[in-house]
C-alpha cells in the first residue's frame, strides 16, 4: 500500500531527520492551509489547524501503520481537527446531516426553465436556450482574477459536504476512492456531491462570463 | 434502464457519472451519441470541463504561511524526546 517515497519520508520521521520534515512541510502546507480554510472562519484559525495537525503527525507517526496512503492519513488528520473546530464554532452544523439523506439528490444541476417543458414539443426536455461555448471567450477573462474569485464565492456558497469533495477532487487533484476514504463517503455519494458542486460553479461563472 | 434516447436534461444530470466512467455500458452510448449530435450539449460539456479546469487552477494560489520555523523548532523538541532506539546509530553518540 505505501510507495517507496512514503515509506523514506516515514523512517525519516521517524529518526528525526529534520531536511525530511522541511520538505514535507513544504510539499504539503499550502494544501493542508487550503483545507483547514473550508471549515475555519478565519485564516488564523486555519494556520492554528494545521499547526495542530503537524504535531499530530509527528506524535502519531511512531504508530502509522501504512495501511492508507501517507497523504490521505494526514489529509484525514487534519479535516478531523478542523471538522472539531468548525462544530465548536457553530459553523459546521449542515454536516451531521446524514449523508443518506441527500437532501440535494433531487436538485436539477441546471434550472428547468432552461428546458422545453413536457410533451407539447417536437424535442420535449431540449434546450430553451442552449449555453454558449465559452472556447469563445477571451483567455483574459476566463483566466482573471476576477473569474477565480466568482469561482470562491461559489465554493463559499456550497453544502460542507459538496465543498469538501470538489476541493479534494478538483483543487487537490485526489482520486476518488481518496476522497471517499478521508470523508468516509460511498463512490456513488461522492459523485452525486461532486456533480452539484461542479454544477453549482458552472452556473456561477455563466452568470459571470455571460454577462 | 429505460428505452428512450437521452434528453438535453436526463444529459446534464449524467456529465460527472461519464467522466469518472460511472455509467453503465448503454447509458455510456446513449451520452456519447446525444452528445455527438447535440451543439447545446456539447457546449454545456464543454463548459462543464471548463469549470473543472479552472476550479483546478486554484491549487496554484499560494496562501502565505510564516509557520515553518515555528514548526521546526517544534520538530526539534519533539526529536529530543524520541526513544534512543529510533535515532540513527553511530551518528548520536
Ligand atoms: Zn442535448
Amino acid at each position: 500500500m505505501l510507495t517507496i517515497e512514503d515509506a523514506d519520508i516515514i523512517q525519516g520521521l521517524r529518526r528525526g531527520d529534520e531536511s525530511v520534515f522541511a520538505s514535507l512541510f513544504d510539499g504539503y502546507q499550502n494544501s493542508l492551509l487550503r483545507l483547514a480554510l473550508m471549515y475555519a472562519a478565519d485564516q488564523r484559525l486555519a494556520e492554528e489547524i494545521v499547526q495542530e495537525t503537524w504535531l499530530a503527525v509527528l506524535k502519531g507517526i511512531h504508530r502509522f501503520e501504512g495501511r492508507s496512503a501517507l497523504k490521505t492519513w494526514i489529509y484525514s488528520i487534519l479535516i478531523n481537527r478542523a471538522k472539531t473546530v468548525a462544530q465548536h464554532e457553530g459553523r459546521y452544523n449542515n454536516l451531521t446531516l446524514s449523508l443518506d439523506e441527500q437532501p440535494e439528490s433531487n436538485e436539477p444541476s441546471v434550472p428547468v426553465d432552461r428546458f422545453h417543458p413536457d410533451d407539447d414539443h417536437p424535442y420535449p426536455h431540449h434546450w430553451l436556450n442552449g449555453p454558449s461555448d465559452w472556447g469563445d471567450l477571451p483567455e483574459d477573462k476566463l483566466l482573471s482574477d476576477e473569474t477565480q474569485k466568482v469561482i470562491l464565492a461559489a465554493i463559499d456558497g456550497l453544502s460542507p459536504n459538496q465543498r469538501e469533495v470538489i476541493t479534494l477532487r478538483d483543487i487537490e487533484m485526489l482520486s476518488s476512492e481518496e476522497a471517499c476514504n478521508i470523508l468516509g463517503i460511498s463512490e456513488s455519494n461522492q459523485r452525486v456531491l461532486l456533480h452539484r458542486a461542479r454544477a453549482k460553479v458552472r452556473q456561477a461563472l455563466e452568470g459571470y462570463l455571460e454577462r | 434502464m429505460d428505452e428512450h434516447d437521452l434528453t438535453c436534461q436526463e444529459l446534464v444530470e449524467l456529465v460527472t457519472d461519464y467522466l469518472e466512467g460511472a455509467l453503465p455500458e448503454t447509458q455510456f452510448k446513449r451520452f456519447e451519441e446525444h452528445l455527438s449530435g447535440c451543439h447545446d450539449c456539447h457546449h454545456y460539456f464543454d463548459q462543464m470541463r471548463f469549470t473543472i479546469r479552472l476550479v483546478g487552477r486554484l491549487s496554484e494560489s499560494h496562501l502565505s504561511s510564516g509557520a515553518k520555523d515555528e514548526l521546526l523548532d517544534l520538530f526539534r523538541d519533539w526529536k529530543k524526546e524520541l526513544p534512543e532506539q529510533e535515532k540513527p546509530e553511530n551518528l548520536e553518540e
